[in-house]
């Protein structure tokens, strides 16, 4: 146990590393959730004055969906760094030697949460720089960080196991397109969940985008239900625990297939 | 004592079988080097050796440590240089290695220390916090072969370690693998296409075709089980046919082995002798021939010899037609 966290702190280390040494990438790491942040912020301005929104400002309403979002969307591209180490055999060279086998899939998963929670703070402070007030302080700025992470850890795990079974690139984005759009769709990400049609709503209960998203909106928006918010948080910890035993299993099924 | 043992491997992948039944054994402190052409199961075999493959049927151990039931061990004692480097291209040497290190359970300051040594010995010091990608073909050659011995293991595997370097550099690193081989006192298992390299570095070797080893020795032993000489006629006109039906006219024993298209080898007792029965056979035939040669046996012939394959023909892609009459 104690070499298998040890060896995803390596591993760890080296993805982060290695993507420090890409400028491009850490500043559409940081200015893409921004862009989010604007560009829905102005577009559906006025859509508060539907009602059931829970705020009259629609930023309020949104900033920690876009958390949310942002977290889901890095998720379902998380599989490509498997991808791309699979293909250079990055994970053969590691499979005879002593290295935890855990550690190579769970790295990526943590180091794609890692990745989220930075992104999540980054959207706060853009998103208290819009004039965003988080209604429970810091417990809630914890609480939505926690959610990012979680949320992106869930789908990290899904990304991971297809990339470890399907090993191919252009599979990975074709199916990160197809999951990704209807899953943000059946969410209350960008709208108040009363303005959508019953069945919709129903989906939206069944999806771990939404919860994080309920979550997250809860402790930004008055009146905290924390029963509600805990009950979603444990639903994202059961679905990641889920979904990083699914990853491991197909990185047997890959050792299997070697 | 045997630092390797190979007992009857076989793994099929769908209905390609890549091994059919493989086995030898490695002594300690032993350059065995396993030689045959593309596909013949040399990485197959040594990835079973390194337990990133379970075979279908039969066992390996490697100091002692069973591959199926021990891996574990194996891990710990082995070094593996695979075909493909599975380097990390966005790393620095330096970073590589420390990564490999750690993994291999060495502790920081040990650690430190070993890189260093070990980016001085194969000669990348220099290059050390320079980005992988940025390498040549050799140096991320030797950086392989350096990740591969980070953790001292007691048994190399170098799977084709020298593809892709231009010859001054295979020439350089067969030095190193031969100093190597002496300073860290290492059983090394070694693959390669090479006759040349297998003939420099193996103290035994085997050559591997279609799944099965088809001979195991010594190179010398290997060429002297070769009786007689091999005379290579090059065909003016590229007649083949003709040349063939005019040998096989001549009353001493002839043998016809292989022909590419304009180059005829065949095996004699005592090419010198034989010389003069060939060309006269060749020249009553109306064929043209534009060199011969008389070779001692060398690695080539027992490759070919073995494997059914001139191993010149196959490198330069060319058309070969199997070996004929095989058990001489
Ligand atoms: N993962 C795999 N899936 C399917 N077939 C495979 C796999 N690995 C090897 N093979 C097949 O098994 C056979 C032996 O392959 P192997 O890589 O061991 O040959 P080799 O002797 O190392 O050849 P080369 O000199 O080209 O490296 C080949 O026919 C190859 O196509
Ligand atoms: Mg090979």
């Amino acid at each position: 146990m104690m070499r298998a966290a040890s060896h995803t702190w390596w591993m760890i280390m080296r993805q982060t590393r290695n993507l420090m040494r890409e400028p491009i990438w850490i500043a559409l790491l940081l200015i893409q959730p921004m862009v989010w942040l604007v560009l829905y912020g102005q577009l559906f301005k006025n859509v508060t004055k539907l009602g059931g929104f829970g705020t009259t400002s629609y930023v309020t309403f949104l900033a920690p969906a876009i958390v949310v979002m942002n977290s889901f969307f890095g998720a379902t591209w998380s599989g490509m760094a498997m991808v791309s180490d699979l293909d250079r055999k990055f994970v053969e060279r590691f499979l005879a030697t002593p290295a935890s086998r855990l550690s190579l899939v769970l790295s990526q998963i943590v180091r794609s949460a890692l990745q989220a929670a930075l992104q999540a703070l980054v959207i706060l402070v853009v998103a208290l720089a819009l004039g965003v007030r988080v209604h429970t302080g810091v417990a809630g700025w914890a609480v939505i960080v926690l959610v990012g992470m979680l949320v992106n850890a869930a789908f990290a795990g899904v990304s991971q196991g297809l990339a470890l079974l399907t090993r191919r690139e252009a599979t990975m984005i074709t199916l990160a397109n197809f999951i990704g759009l209807p899953l943000l769709f059946l969410s209350s990400t960008l709208l108040a969940t009363s303005q959508m049609p019953h069945w919709m709503r129903v989906a939206a209960r069944l999806n771990p985008v939404n919860w994080g998203v309920e979550a997250a909106r809860a402790v930004v928006l008055p009146n905290t239900d924390w029963g509600s918010v805990g009950l979603n948080l444990v639903y994202l910890l059961i679905l990641c625990v889920v979904t990083a035993a699914f990853a491991t299993w197909t990185f047997r099924s890959y050792q299997r297939s070697l | 004592m045997e630092a390797i043992v190979v007992e009857g491997l076989e793994k099929r992948y769908g209905s390609v079988v890549a091994l059919d039944g493989v086995s030898f054994e490695v002594k300690e402190g032993e350059v065995f080097g396993l030689l045959g052409p593309n596909g013949a199961g040399k990485s197959t075999t040594v990835r079973v050796l390194v337990t990133l493959t379970k075979p279908d049927s039969g066992n390996a151990s490697v100091q002692g440590h069973s591959v199926l039931s021990d891996p574990a061990a194996v891990r710990q004692a082995i070094g593996y240089v695979p075909q493909d480097s599975g380097v990390d291209r966005y790393g620095t040497g330096r970073e590589n290695l420390m990564l490999q290190g750690r993994v291999q359970g060495l502790g920081r300051r040990d650690l430190r220390a070993r890189v260093d040594e070990l980016l001085e010995l194969v000669g990348i010091a220099d290059a050390a916090d320079r980005v992988v990608q940025g390498y040549s073909g050799g140096m991320k050659r030797r950086l392989d072969i350096a990740l591969g011995l980070i953790h001292r293991p007691r048994v190399l595997f170098l799977d084709e370690p020298t593809t892709g370097l231009d010859p001054e550099a295979r020439v350089a690193m067969w030095a190193e693998v031969t100093r190597l081989a002496e300073r860290e006192a290492l059983t090394i298992l070694l693959t390669t296409h090479y006759l040349e390299e297998a003939d420099t570095l193996a103290d035994r070797l085997a050559i591997v075709s279609q799944g099965k080893v088809v001979v195991e020795g010594t190179p010398s032993a290997l060429k002297a089980a070769l009786s007689g000489d091999a005379v290579h006629v090059e065909l003016a006109d590229g007649r083949v046919d003709d040349a063939r039906a005019a040998l096989a006219q001549i009353d001493a024993p002839v043998e016809t082995v292989l022909d590419d298209g304009k180059v005829l080898v065949s095996r004699v007792l005592d090419g010198g002798r034989a010389l003069p029965g060939i060309l006269s056979a060749l020249g009553a035939a109306g064929i043209g021939v534009s060199s011969v040669a008389v070779h001692r046996p060398s690695l080539d012939d027992v490759y070919l010899h073995y494997t059914g394959r001139a191993f010149e023909a196959e490198h330069r892609g060319a058309a070969v037609q199997p070996m004929r009459g095989r058990g001489r």
